[in-house]
């Protein structure tokens, strides 16, 4: 069958496989740095946290190297296997698992513990491009769509359940994959405007407008993006060029005049001119849409209520139905909570480690930001922190540009799949991927939420290691097979 | 498998929005890293403890080697409340000397965030400060009781004698004002700093320089060791020593004749420009200016009316009377007003054209060395007046009081000395302006007459005249007086060791000098004789106000002189009643090394005569 082709080891991947490696190297050192201790010079020993991610990344070299060496075709046949094994584990976990800082994820196997949720990420990969691989699978398809999305949802409720809340938000990711493959580019689109409606709305909800005072900033801004994103996509949408430059005149209008009359005459809410007007666009496009008989218009129009109803939700939610904890959190992630000492500290701290690095960083090993134990998780959540206080902008701005070329590397692998199962495995890679580096990278910059999740190949841990090594290789393995003739 | 090439071309959009989320991270670290170095701050702010060493400050020495001021160690008392456990508080409170009320207060004090933001439960906090040694020893011995408790060495500035506070200065927690100024950024809130007298003006000598070393500090406040291995750490330097020119046998002596009196002392050695002694009166110990009680002692003296804070030796402004009338010999033999063998007529004064400035009996006419004798107006109206009107010679009178003018800068007066002291006055002698703007244009010689003998206008303080005594006993030349006569390791400034000469000739001296020895011989300070020694001198009895005040300047010997002294006593009638027989000892205690037993009756019975003052208020 596969005897004619060359050994896989030597048809995988090349350029994944060295930045695979500087990775961990350059992990491996960051841990040193983060979990040094001064005076202590035993790098190498057992006892040390360096000494163990050493013996953690042997077996992940190991690790890799057996599934480049195994022959891919069970992959495809025992993936449902592998999920509903692992949906079982998942399962069970809460039950056998000690508690861990409020969670029950880590299996303990004597010396050493485990969390399945990190190898359920890709048993889930596996699954999903067995399903929508299969002949006949569409997107397009309602039912085939929504068992697509049922595979994503049931690992997530089971880890929310063992309260590991970052690692369930991690299947986020499988969208950017259903994307790729021919889900509604609206819905992806729609997802982002509620994140930014409600990150401008609650953090300049208190800001009052310049030049009219009874306004806020983010309910002012929040309408005026929502009339903006409908001109954009009447634009993008329908064919109608006359109405979308008159709405767009309009919109200036109602956002200029307003503006001088509260501020020279008499000042009073200009929210108010911009609910208004969404609103009356909304009606004017349903009108529209009843008399041209073109559905798009609807649509937009329900974009444009949806959007309006869901900034004053968001509000109505962040003040009287969260706790006071929850509320705190988003504060502090907005920066609207400026208390460093208590709620802020982690970010404040993990702020001041990357940017007193300065150009060339403080020299490996010369951290104090994390040597001396100012930021948290130092060596695990808040790696990237001793890449930035040791490394300067030049080394952590060299592993972002890693991760990067990584990232673009393994689209094109995807792509050059001769099979859809290749390819939605690649895609589900990349995408888990990047999702770890865009919540973990932007959580230490105070960019994204705390959200406790690994930066792969760089955090300390067995588990979330030998995790991306089993996605990592397993994608190369199929890569490095891809050739081989059907039968 | 085909797909539709329109889903092919989402990979750009996944593409695109990874590069999009890395260029946003991008810009994030830049602003970060490289567009404001807060966080660098921050960081070290968190991770450094910089301590201080502090260096002992200069000893100050008089100039025959007595120990004048000093340090002594006072001790910080310490405190680690993590570690403060099961300590006897009724113990602990009797040792050190305070009440259970004010350690509970204390302990409060120290854990309240807003009076101590710096507070840590790991790190040792400031419990209290300036224990002096003595009551330190009991605290030491039980220490080990007292968990969590330790103490700091620090030192407290100490004035081994009661005497010379004007020149000695103090030193005090640096102010606010003080802390702006200091350009260099040396100090920090809470230092101390020179205050007054030579601990202000060799501040920089003394202080030495702060050293520091840099401790890593980790999250929880506690040490972890040298930064570096203590690359960066610096050792302090010490403060130079200073050796002053007082002698402080003189000046005790100065201050006890001053007692009970307002008025200054000042005695200079001529060939040195080196201050013997300086008193000012009324004065205060400078003993108490020192550890907690400064402040209140401060306040106490400056709401004193009598203001015993000033220096009246550089600071009081008095007219300089008949001391005066050598610059006026001196100047006028230069300008060739007078010469040595005139005489001018005196009839109980100067009268001129229906002006009249008085005199006492004399014989008349005399020539100048009698007149210098017997402090003849008349013979220094004559002279004046005669310089002004020269209008042959310097065309007007503006340019004969210019001239005049530049004849007494050169001699001292006028302007600030220069002495190494803060807060020296220049004292007055007037110019042509001055007397324009006076008299709008209309004056002559005779309109400002008084300033011929030392009153009017003309103003010095009593170190001027004793710089006078000291340029002509030199004959001609001084050296800017001064009180610090060497600093350990470093050359005394060149203004302290060049010569400064007068613009009149030094033969012009030796008529000065020998009008100086005659008033003494037999003139008007015949009571300032000592034994063995040929002394010169003038009395000054300066109008004001109020009742004469009291002057004398004099040196000795005649030749080759040691001392030069000013005396000037408010309100003290006669330069003969005060000023010469206060002269008289200081130059005999200095030229002798003691006094001799009259004297030194003498010398009590002065200590012991007070002048009345009634509602004192200068």
């Amino acid at each position: 069958m596969s005897e004619n082709i060359r050994n896989p080891f030597w048809s995988a991947d090349r350029i994944v496989i060295i930045i695979y490696v500087v990775l961990l190297v350059f992990g491996w050192f960051s841990i040193c740095g983060a979990s040094h201790e001064i005076g202590d010079t035993d790098f190498f020993s057992w006892d040390t946290r360096t000494g163990k991610q050493l013996v953690w990344i042997g077996a992940a070299f190991l690790l890799g190297f057996v599934l480049l060496m195994l022959d891919d075709k069970y992959l495809d046949v025992l993936s449902e296997l592998f999920y509903w094994g692992m949906m079982v584990v998942l399962l069970i976990t809460p039950f056998v698992a000690k508690d861990i800082k409020g969670s029950r994820s880590w299996i303990s196997f004597g010396a050493f513990n485990l969390q399945p949720a990190e190898f359920a990420k890709w048993a889930t990969a596996l699954a999903l491009a067995k399903l929508m691989g299969r002949y006949g699978f569409s997107m397009a398809n309602r039912r085939d769509f929504a068992r697509a999305v049922g595979m994503v949802l049931l690992p997530m409720v089971l880890i929310v359940m063992q309260r590991e809340t970052g690692s369930a938000l991690v299947y986020l990711a499988f969208f950017l994959m259903f994307y790729r493959e021919g889900m509604p580019g609206s819905i992806l689109f729609v997802a982002v405007a509620a994140v930014i409606y409600f990150v401008v709305g609650i953090r300049f909800a208190e800001t009052p407008m310049p030049f009219a005072p009874m306004a806020s900033v983010g309910e002012y801004i929040v309408l005026l993006l929502i009339e903006i994103f409908v001109i954009g996509m009447l634009r993008v949408y329908t064919s109608n060029k006359a109405l979308t430059l008159r709405l767009l005149l309009i919109t200036l209008g109602c956002t200029v005049v307003p503006l001088a009359l509260s501020a020279w005459i008499v000042p009073f809410d200009v929210a108010w001119v911009l609910i208004f007007l969404v609103c009356a666009t909304a009606c004017y496009l349903a009108w529209l849409s009843l008399r041209d008989r073109v559905p798009n218009y609807i649509y937009i129009a329900l974009f444009a209520l949806g959007s309006a109803a869901f900034l004053y939700a968001s509000d109505y939610v962040l003040n009287h139905v969260l706790e006071d904890h929850q509320r705190t959190r988003i504060q502090v992630l907005l920066g609207m909570n400026d208390d460093t000492r208590a709620a802020g500290y982690n970010v404040h701290q993990s702020k001041i480690a990357i940017g007193s690095g300065g150009l060339e960083g403080k020299g490996f090993m010369n951290g104090t930001q994390t040597k001396l134990r100012y930021v948290p998780e130092q060596d695990t959540d808040f790696i990237f922190c001793t890449v930035g206080e040791e490394e300067g902008f030049i080394g952590s701005a060299a592993v972002l540009l890693l991760f990067l070329t990584l990232v673009l590397r393994l689209i094109y692998l995807a792509e050059r799949q001769s099979t859809v199962f290749g390819r939605v495995y690649g895609y589900c890679v990349m995408s888990i991927l990047l999702f770890h580096v865009f919540i973990n990278v932007g959580m230490v910059m105070g960019l994204t939420p705390v959200i406790g999740i690994p930066l792969p190949f760089f955090s300390y841990g067995g588990s979330s290691l030998w995790g991306f090594t089993l996605l990592l290789f397993t994608f190369l393995r199929i890569d490095a097979g891809r050739k081989r003739p059907l039968l | 498998m085909p797909t539709s090439p329109q889903l092919e071309n989402r990979k750009f959009v996944i593409g695109g929005i990874a590069v999009g989320i890395i260029f946003v991270y991008l810009v994030r670290l830049f602003t970060l890293q490289l567009l404001s170095d807060d966080y660098k701050k921050n960081a070290d702010s968190n991770a450094f403890r910089k301590e201080i060493l502090y260096p002992s400050r200069g000893l100050i020495f008089d100039r025959n080697g007595k120990l004048l001021v000093y340090n002594e160690p006072s001790y910080n008392i310490m405190v680690v409340m993590n570690d403060q456990r099961g300590v006897d508080t009724l113990d602990f409170c009797e040792t050190v000397g305070i009440t259970r009320d004010f350690y509970i207060r204390r302990m409060a004090e120290i854990k309240d965030p807003a009076k101590n933001p710096g507070y840590s439960r790991y790190t040792p906090q400031l419990f209290m400060s300036q224990i002096p040694a003595r009551e330190f020893s009991l605290f030491k011995e039980k220490l080990f009781r007292f968990n969590g408790f330790s103490a700091v060495k620090r030192s407290t500035r100490h004035y081994a004698k009661g005497s010379g506070a004007h020149v000695l200065g103090d030193v005090g927690e640096i102010s606010e004002k003080e802390l702006e100024n200091d350009s260099d950024r040396y100090y920090q809130s809470g230092d101390f700093i020179g205050k007054l007298g030579v601990e202000r003006s060799y501040e920089r000598q003394l202080r030495g320089e702060k050293g520091m070393r840099i401790m890593l500090r980790d999250v929880r406040g506690r040490t972890q060791g040298h930064y570096q291995n203590g690359r960066y750490d610096k050792a302090p330097v010490p403060g130079k020593n200073l050796t002053l020119g007082i002698d402080h046998d003189l000046q005790l002596l100065a201050e006890r004749l001053l007692e009970g009196k307002i008025g200054a002392i000042v005695a200079i050695e001529p060939s040195t420009g080196e201050i013997l002694c300086m008193a000012s009166s009324p004065t205060y110990d400078p003993r108490i200016m020192v550890g907690r009680e400064r402040g209140k002692n401060h306040l106490m003296l400056s709401k004193d009316t009598r203001r015993p804070l000033l220096n009246r030796a550089i600071m009081g402004l008095y007219p300089p009377g008949s001391t005066f009338k050598l610059t006026q010999a001196l100047l006028g033999l230069q300008e060739g007003s007078i010469n040595p063998e005139i005489s001018f007529p005196c009839s109980h004064g100067f009268n001129y054209k229906g002006l009249h400035v008085g005199c006492h009996g004399h014989a008349s006419p005399i020539p100048l060395v009698p007149a210098i004798g017997t402090s003849c107006n008349s013979y220094f109206c004559w002279n004046l007046y005669r310089m002004l009107s020269n209008r042959a010679k310097y065309g007007s009178v503006q340019a004969a009081m210019t001239r005049w003018k530049d004849h007494l800068v050169a001699m001292g007066f006028g302007y600030k000395l220069g002495v190494d002291l803060p807060g020296e006055r220049r004292g007055m002698i007037p110019n042509a302006d001055y007397y324009d703007k006076a008299y709008k244009k209309s004056w002559n010689g005779l309109t400002v007459i008084s300033i011929a003998i030392g009153q009017g206008e003309v103003t010095a303080t009593p170190l001027q005249i004793a710089n006078l005594a000291a340029t002509i006993a030199n004959r001609g030349w001084f050296i800017t007086p001064h009180v610090v006569r060497s600093v350990q390791d470093e050359q005394l400034d060149t203004l302290y060791t060049k010569k400064r000469r007068t613009l009149v000739d030094p033969r012009y001296y030796d008529y000065a000098v020998v009008g100086m020895r005659r008033a003494v011989t037999n003139g008007t300070c015949h009571a300032a004789n000592i034994p063995g020694y040929e002394v010169c001198g003038k009395t000054g009895t300066a109008q004001n106000r109020g009742h004469d005040h009291s002057a004398f300047m004099g040196f000795a010997p005649m030749n080759n002189p040691r001392i030069a002294v000013a005396v000037y006593v408010e309100n003290g009638g006669f330069g003969n009643v005060y000023g010469v027989p206060l002269g008289a000892l200081i130059m005999e205690q200095y030229l002798n090394g003691h006094l001799s037993p009259e004297s030194e009756k003498k010398a009590e019975a002065f200590r012991l005569r007070h002048i009345q003052y009634p509602d004192y208020a200068r």
